[in-house]
This record gives structure tokens, C-alpha cells and sequence, in this order.
């Protein structure tokens, strides 16, 4: 009996040192119109998936087997709506407590069970870029998950091989969660620079040390080894260029700021997000390569966001930086194709350059543009489907699928889709439902709010 | 020492003001007679007219073909362009709140809980940059509304132009009362349901109290008329109240969960007052109600989150629709302070989520100025209306259409905004990285 015991306790073992396997699916959509963004579009064509991969662009395809099939004559089908800024899906965004946390993860604190995913799959997208908050300067660790929601399990929304990320903060919130909130540096942006160029520092002795030890080590079986710093690791892959930086940002100055710090310890893996100030540096955010996350039309809720304009995305793109609209919000994650259709309204870019905005362009942002954020043959089977073309502001998503598995479709959407209850929630109303999923969410400020 | 400091910094501050605002400040408006040629006329309340449309004297003094014309007018080619009426968004905070994060900067929230004194108009700012954006997207006319305690103070309607408050108020005033509610403030609102259940039952009793008095305040008033042997004090507050209580002056009564509705709508019918109910997130629960009460609704903002877990994604998209299908009289609003200007896209997901094109484009133009009483000069393009429209060469709901030129009492609007003033300067910024 305990050999059985033992056995099963080794099975038990191996199960779990094993990647989450995630439900793969095959579709055949039929008679659409394809939007691919990066090979054009195509009329009355169908796209195949097979076990989750795209394996067919099309007319007439055959269907594989066991696939279901999709008549969407008349509808737009378009690569899923990747949000490379989002909140939801967690179940805690800051860890407020120091202005360097490098060593978090939210990948920690994921929540399959929040009905923010759903609500997110019913605007078309497939992916988000689950962050930490703003709170710190250097923030934690972020993870790219695809919306599989219907899992109980966290492990499965994580997208599997997607480069590491991490939050960077400047400006207001960092300043004033520990420069006004605590007391502590940094309180300006002055003392912001600071913390960057302390913590770089740092992590390059961090890594000096280990190297001396690993030389050491060849010789000296005896040699003591560096303590290990889970805050260090993280930094020093930062300076090796293993983990791309997002960072928050506003003004001008200090999205100089940062990549004249990136510049002296030669890191380039560097998105700014938000970015609304991204406009005036767009020549120098090209030059070294630097990418922008931005707002559709938010400006004004803040004084770093007062000498905005909506013509942000519109000028970064004409500028040659590589940009992408997302949402920072439970809210705005549902309708970031509109998000994207007011680059027309306020700087007339093409429907294909709106459209990357959403998803190509957010998925070299976050390093995944091998997998998705295009309708291409061997990337994953993420796609949305419109029941008009996806900018007009009357387009309704149709469907939603995610490695060739149907997580949203409309006719099958029911009025209560969490997948889990709380048998204490009231299910009284709340209007500021939205104060939810947002940057500074779980800071003092914030909870002071009420 | 000191003193010399301070004096430098604001030195410094006015050259950065200065350096700032000379780039931002839009131009002047025009005004004179215009005739808008060979335009697609969509009038709203008369259907749609192939034509002209000409402004005279801030007034629409002629639509469609037969037009006598000054030598004087300005003509303006509109072949393939459609005109709209200026689009109402009938709750806001635009002029009163600046930086929404800056407290100094938020003029619509005071102090107190019934304060019906107070009003908005008084804290309009006419060089607020967010008027300049907001009327450039085709909205003209806008709610600026106070809020906060249980009666907020008295909103006012404005047009986006003017140089002082009086000269941008449009004619239609109301107090905005914050109705008691049941309901959890947010996530974090930690009252138990009791204690809520409690605070809401204060606060119904506070109203009633305040009607009360409201009426013996009105009765002594008018008594002092015939008698002046009679005392009165001060009294501010109650002194604001009459013409509500009496119901000869229209409230806004922003209300929005299921519950509070329906107890709103039983206080109204009780208490005999003219009523507009704002807010209304969970009106579809109880759109016959509703219905059946024949108070109107001002709803939004369209484009948000459902107020519960459990409901349907949609709700909020399909919350104006599903009270007009009900029989309500349904009017749209953002709620908005600096993104004034996604009106037309909240009534657009209002169209494409069950209350179509045409109900939606009536709920930013006609019905709200029916619903203030100024349906003769408001919310349509007929002749004798004000002069508030907008030329856009496509529909204005879509957001690839672009509004070309806008006219607010017959002003000749500059198409500038920060937002536009920027990109222009910074689309090719000079001097660029090398030079």
C-alpha cells in the first residue's frame, strides 16, 4: 500500500513540473472576409485550423477532421485583438511597498476566473499582457496570457513560451505612492532616474560577483558562493536582455529620461506605455528602436497627461515607431477595435494601419509576433469574428477563438457567464465596477479613496 | 532672500505658461451669414433635404432650394457633405472640472450635502481646453453639472462658445439630485447591506424633510408678500428649493440601481415633481416601470462595464434600446468631463446594440432639447432654430468620418484644438533628431 502511495505521490510529481496542457481546437471558417494585416485582404475565403494552429488560407478548403464549421458569408474575420496593457485576469495588481520589486511576478496572482476575461473575449481579444501596476518605478514582472477562459487551472491562461516582461513606472505615480505617500525617495523626477540607474548598478555587480564566483569555481570547489537575489536576477536579466521592458510613462522628458539610461547600460528591449507625451519625441523613440503603447484619446485626468492629443498613435506611426493602442481597463478592453478606429477620426490612418495598432503591433511589443497578431499559415488559431468590417463603430464580434477553440460566440453567450459564484456576493450593483483592473490599483491612494 | 525666490519662480512659471499657451490658444470665431451649399440636410424632426442651408444672425433662415440669399453671406461648398444638428450631451462636467486629479482644479464638487444654491453656471470656465476639443467633434451644447451630497447644486445647460458663462448659457437650468441609494459605492465600499439600507433610509427622510420645509418656507414666503409685518430668515438652501418643490421647475434625479429606480419613480409620482431621471444603468430591468411613469431618462455613459457580475456583457451597450423598445423617452450623455466628444460613439453603440441608428441620433439631438423645453430652438435643423451644426463628409457616428466645420449660434467655430494644434506642430517636428 505505501509503495502505492509513494508511487502515485512520484506521478503526482511529474504531472505537476509539466507545462499546463491547453485545449487545442480545429475550425474551418468559410466565405469570409480576411482580414490577414500583413498579406491584405481577401474575399470570400475561408481560414482552416487545425489542433490549434492556422493550416489554411484560403477558397475552398477542405475541412479537417473532426473540425467545426463556420459559415461567416458576409462577416470579417480578423487575427484576435491583442491588448499589450491590461489589468484583468489578476488578483492583485501593485506590490506597493518598495520602489524596486523586480522580484514579483503576476504570473503568481493569476485569476481564471475573472469574468473580465470573458467580457474580453467578447470584444474580440485573444491576448493580454496581464501587468503590474505603476506604483514602483521598477515594478514587477508581467505575464502574456491568452484568454482561455473556461480553465479553473492559472497555469493554462499563461501563453507558453512568451518572453519575459517588466514593469518600469515614471512620473506622477511612482513620485507620489513613495515620494508624497511614504516619505521615501522618489518624490521627483529627479530622484526617479536615480532609482534606475542604482538598480542597474547594482544588478551589474550582482552579476560581477557571480562571475568571479563561477571562475572561482573551476579552481576552488571550496569558493563561496554570491547570495542569491531573487530582485538582482531579475535585473541582471533585464541588462542581459532576457526581459523586455514596459514602461509607464507620460512626459517627454522622462521617456528621454529612461532610454539615456537604457543607452549607458546597453539595454534595448524598451515599450513605453501609455506614453502620451511619445508624440514629441517620436524621432528619437524611432531612433533607438523603442516601441509605444498609447491610449486611443484618454488626456487631461492628470497634469502629465494635460498637454496631450488624440493624435498620438497617428504621429508615433507616421514617425516610424512601432505603436499599439491598448486598454488599461476592464472596460476599454472590450472595444479596442473602436479604440483603434479613432486613429481615422484623429490622424486618417489607413484601416490596415489601424488595425495593427491592436495586433500585430502588440504582439512585437511583447515578442510574440511568431505566434499571432496575424492570419498567417502556421501561427496560432486566434481569431475574431465581426459581423461588419471590424473599424466601423456598428460591428458586433461574432466569435472569438483561441487556438482554434470557440471561447466567445454570440449565440451561445448566456446572461451569467462566471465560472465561479461567491455564495457571499450580494450582487448588489456597482457603478465604479470599472476602478477595477487599472494601474494604481492596491495602492494607499486608492484604497484611501473610499 | 526668500521673497526674491519667489518672485523668480513665478517669473519662471508665467514664461512657461506663456511659452505654453501661445502654441494652444485656437483662434478667433466668426460670425456673418453663411450659406452652406448643395449640402445632404439631416434634419432630425423634417427627414433628410438636398439643398442649402443658410445662417443668418446666429439662426437657421432658410433650408433647401428656394433660399433668398444676402450679398454678404459667405458661401461654403458642401457637395457630398452632410449637415447635422450640434449634438447634446445632457451631462457633464465640462468648464467646471479642469484636471480631474488636481482638486484645486475641480470646481464641481463643494462642500455640503444639500446645496441647491449653488450654481454651475457661476464655474464655467470658458478658456477650459477641453471646450475647444469637445466642439470640434460636432457636440455644441453640453449639461455642465455639479455633483456630490444629496442635492448637488443647480446644472446648467451651455453652448461651447462664449467669453463668460452668461454668454455660453442656452437656456435651460435644473437642481440634480443624487437620489438615495442601497447600492455598494464600488468594490471597496465596505458598508455591510445594512448599513447601507440604513444610510439610504437618512437619506430618503433628509429629502422628505427638506420638501417639507421647502413648503412651509414657500407658504411664509408668500404670505410676507401681503404682510410685511411678517419675518423671514435667510435661508438659502430652501429659498432654492421652491420652484422644485413646486413642480414648476424641472429636477435631474441621477438614480441607477434596479431598486432606487423604481423608489424614485414612487417618490416623483408622490411628491408631484417634474422629473428627468439620469443615470439609469439598470433602467432595462425596469424599463416598463419606467415606461409606465412617463418619466424621461438621460442614460450613460453608453460605453461601459455592466453594473453586475452576472449580467450579460452587453448591458450597458443595450441599456438606452432596451427602455425606448419599453415606450421610455430616452436621451444619451458621456458623463464625461475631457472625452465630451465620444458622444456620438456612445450613441453609436446604443444604435448597433438594439436602439438603432435613427432612435440614437435622436437621443443626442431632439429629444434632449424636448426634454429642457427647447425643442423651438434646439436638437433639429429647422428655420428659426439656433444656428448649431456641423458639416462632416460622411456619418458622424462612424469614427473615420471627419467634421469639417462647425457653427455654434451661428459662430463660425475654428477647427483647432490643443489636440489638433499639437499634431500639427509635432507630425513633422522641426527641428527633428540630426538638426
Amino acid at each position: 500500500m505505501k509503495k502505492y502511495n509513494l508511487l502515485f505521490l512520484l506521478l503526482f510529481a511529474v504531472a505537476a513540473t509539466l507545462p499546463a496542457q491547453t485545449e487545442k481546437g480545429s475550425i474551418h471558417i468559410k466565405n469570409a472576409t480576411v482580414i490577414t494585416i500583413t498579406k491584405g485582404v481577401l474575399e470570400n475565403t475561408d481560414v482552416v485550423v487545425t489542433d490549434g494552429k492556422i493550416t489554411g488560407i484560403g477558397k475552398s478548403l477542405k475541412t479537417p477532421k473532426g473540425a467545426r464549421v463556420v459559415d461567416a458569408a458576409g462577416q470579417f474575420v480578423m487575427p484576435g485583438i491583442i491588448d499589450a496593457h491590461s489589468h484583468i485576469a489578476l488578483d492583485a495588481v501593485n506590490e506597493g511597498t518598495n520602489i524596486v520589486t523586480a522580484e514579483v511576478e503576476t504570473g503568481d496572482v493569476i485569476d481564471p476566473l475573472d469574468v473580465a476575461i470573458y467580457r474580453a473575449l467578447a470584444g474580440g481579444v485573444t491576448a493580454t499582457h496581464a501587468m503590474h501596476g505603476s506604483a514602483n518605478a521598477i515594478g514587477g514582472q508581467c505575464e502574456t496570457i491568452k484568454l482561455r477562459y473556461g480553465t479553473y487551472d492559472p497555469e493554462e491562461l499563461k501563453m507558453e513560451g512568451a518572453p519575459r516582461t517588466i514593469k518600469f513606472a515614471l512620473g506622477e505615480n511612482p513620485m507620489r505612492v513613495h515620494g508624497e505617500g511614504s516619505g521615501l525617495h522618489a518624490r521627483t523626477r529627479m530622484g526617479i532616474e536615480q532609482v534606475f540607474r542604482r538598480a542597474f548598478s547594482e544588478a551589474r555587480d550582482y552579476m560581477a560577483a557571480q562571475e568571479d564566483y563561477n571562475k572561482k569555481m573551476a579552481s576552488d570547489p571550496q569558493a563561496v558562493p554570491p547570495m542569491y537575489d531573487r530582485r538582482m536576477e531579475a535585473l541582471a536579466d533585464i541588462l542581459r536582455g532576457d526581459i523586455i521592458i514596459h514602461c509607464h510613462s507620460y512626459r517627454a522628458d522622462e521617456i528621454l529620461m529612461l532610454m539615456n539610461v537604457c543607452k549607458d547600460f546597453g539595454v534595448t528591449k524598451l515599450v513605453y506605455q501609455h506614453v502620451n507625451e511619445g508624440f514629441k519625441v517620436a524621432p528619437e523613440l524611432a531612433e533607438f528602436g523603442a516601441m509605444a503603447s498609447v491610449f486611443a484619446d484618454w488626456w487631461a485626468y492628470k497634469f502629465e497627461v494635460y498637454y496631450s492629443t488624440a493624435y498620438n498613435a497617428a504621429i508615433l506611426t507616421r514617425n516610424g515607431v512601432v505603436t499599439s493602442i491598448n486598454s488599461d481597463s476592464g472596460d476599454y478592453i472590450r472595444h479596442l477595435y473602436h479604440q483603434a478606429g479613432k486613429t481615422q477620426r484623429y490622424g486618417m490612418l489607413t484601416d490596415n494601419e489601424a488595425l495593427r495598432l491592436i495586433t500585430l503591433n502588440p504582439a512585437i511589443q511583447l515578442g510574440i509576433e511568431d505566434r499571432v497578431g496575424s492570419l498567417e499559415k502556421g501561427k496560432d488559431g486566434d481569431i475574431t469574428i465581426f459581423s461588419a468590417h471590424p473599424l466601423s463603430v456598428y460591428a458586433i464580434p461574432q466569435m472569438t477563438i483561441v487556438d482554434g477553440v470557440v471561447r466567445f460566440d454570440i449565440k451561445e453567450d448566456n446572461d451569467d457567464m462566471r465560472l465561479s459564484v461567491d455564495p457571499e456576493d450580494t450582487e448588489t450593483m456597482m457603478l465604479d465596477y470599472d476602478d477595477d483592473h487599472r494601474c494604481m490599483e492596491g495602492t494607499a491612494e486608492e484604497l484611501f479613496k473610499y | 532672500m526668500r521673497f526674491n525666490k519667489n518672485i523668480i519662480l513665478y517669473c519662471l512659471v508665467c514664461l512657461f505658461m506663456a511659452g505654453q499657451l501661445s502654441a494652444q490658444v485656437v483662434g478667433k470665431a466668426t460670425k456673418g451669414a453663411f450659406l452652406l451649399k448643395n449640402a445632404t440636410i439631416e434634419t432630425i424632426t423634417k427627414g433628410t433635404v438636398k439643398g442649402d442651408l443658410l445662417i443668418e444672425d446666429g439662426k437657421i433662415t432658410g433650408i433647401g432650394g428656394a433660399v433668398t440669399v444676402p450679398a454678404s453671406a459667405k458661401v461654403i461648398d458642401c457637395s457630398g457633405k452632410t449637415i447635422y444638428p450640434g449634438f447634446i450631451d445632457m451631462g457633464t462636467s465640462l468648464g467646471l472640472v479642469e484636471v480631474s486629479s488636481i482638486s484645486v482644479t475641480n470646481d464641481n464638487n463643494e462642500i455640503g450635502d444639500i446645496k441647491p444654491y449653488l450654481e454651475a453656471l457661476t464655474a464655467v470656465n470658458p478658456s477650459s481646453v477641453a471646450i475647444p476639443v469637445t466642439r470640434v467633434s460636432g457636440v455644441t451644447t453640453v449639461i455642465a453639472q455639479p455633483s456630490g451630497g444629496l442635492i448637488a447644486g443647480t446644472a446648467s445647460l451651455i453652448n461651447l462658445i462664449g467669453y463668460s458663462p452668461d454668454e455660453m448659457y442656452a437656456g435651460f437650468k435644473a437642481i440634480r439630485l443624487n437620489f438615495p441609494s442601497s447600492g455598494a459605492r464600488g468594490r471597496r465600499d465596505r458598508r455591510s447591506p445594512e448599513d447601507r439600507k440604513k444610510n439610504e433610509a437618512k437619506k430618503l427622510k433628509q429629502l422628505n424633510d427638506l420638501w417639507e420645509e421647502t413648503k412651509l418656507f414657500a407658504k411664509i414666503k408668500e404670505a410676507k408678500g401681503s404682510d410685511a409685518s411678517i419675518r423671514q430668515e435667510y435661508n438659502p438652501t430652501l429659498d432654492a428649493m421652491i420652484s422644485t418643490v413646486k413642480g414648476e421647475q424641472m429636477v435631474l434625479v441621477e438614480v441607477n440601481a434596479e431598486n432606487d429606480i423604481l423608489s424614485a419613480l414612487k417618490w416623483i409620482k408622490d411628491n408631484e415633481i417634474k422629473a428627468i431621471l439620469t443615470g439609469c444603468a439598470e433602467g432595462w430591468r425596469v424599463a416598463d416601470e419606467i415606461a409606465a411613469s412617463g418619466v424621461p431618462v438621460v442614460t450613460g455613459p453608453v460605453i461601459s462595464i455592466p453594473t453586475r457580475g452576472s449580467d450579460r456583457y452587453d448591458r450597458a451597450y443595450a441599456n438606452a434600446g432596451a427602455m425606448k423598445k419599453a415606450g421610455v423617452t430616452v436621451a444619451i450623455r458621456t458623463d464625461q468631463t475631457e472625452n465630451v466628444r465620444d458622444l456620438p460613439f456612445h450613441a453609436a453603440f446604443a444604435a448597433a446594440y438594439g436602439m438603432g441608428r435613427e432612435a440614437a441620433l435622436e437621443a443626442i439631438t431632439i429629444v434632449p432639447a424636448r426634454m429642457m423645453g427647447l425643442e423651438m430652438e434646439l436638437g433639429s435643423l429647422e428655420v428659426g432654430k439656433i444656428a448649431n451644426l456641423f458639416i462632416c463628409d460622411g456619418d458622424p457616428f462612424e469614427t473615420k468620418t471627419q467634421i469639417e466645420q462647425v457653427f455654434i449660434q451661428g459662430w463660425e467655430i475654428p477647427m483647432d484644438s490643443r489636440h489638433s494644434l499639437l499634431y500639427d506642430e509635432f507630425l513633422d517636428r522641426s527641428p527633428g533628431v540630426k538638426n
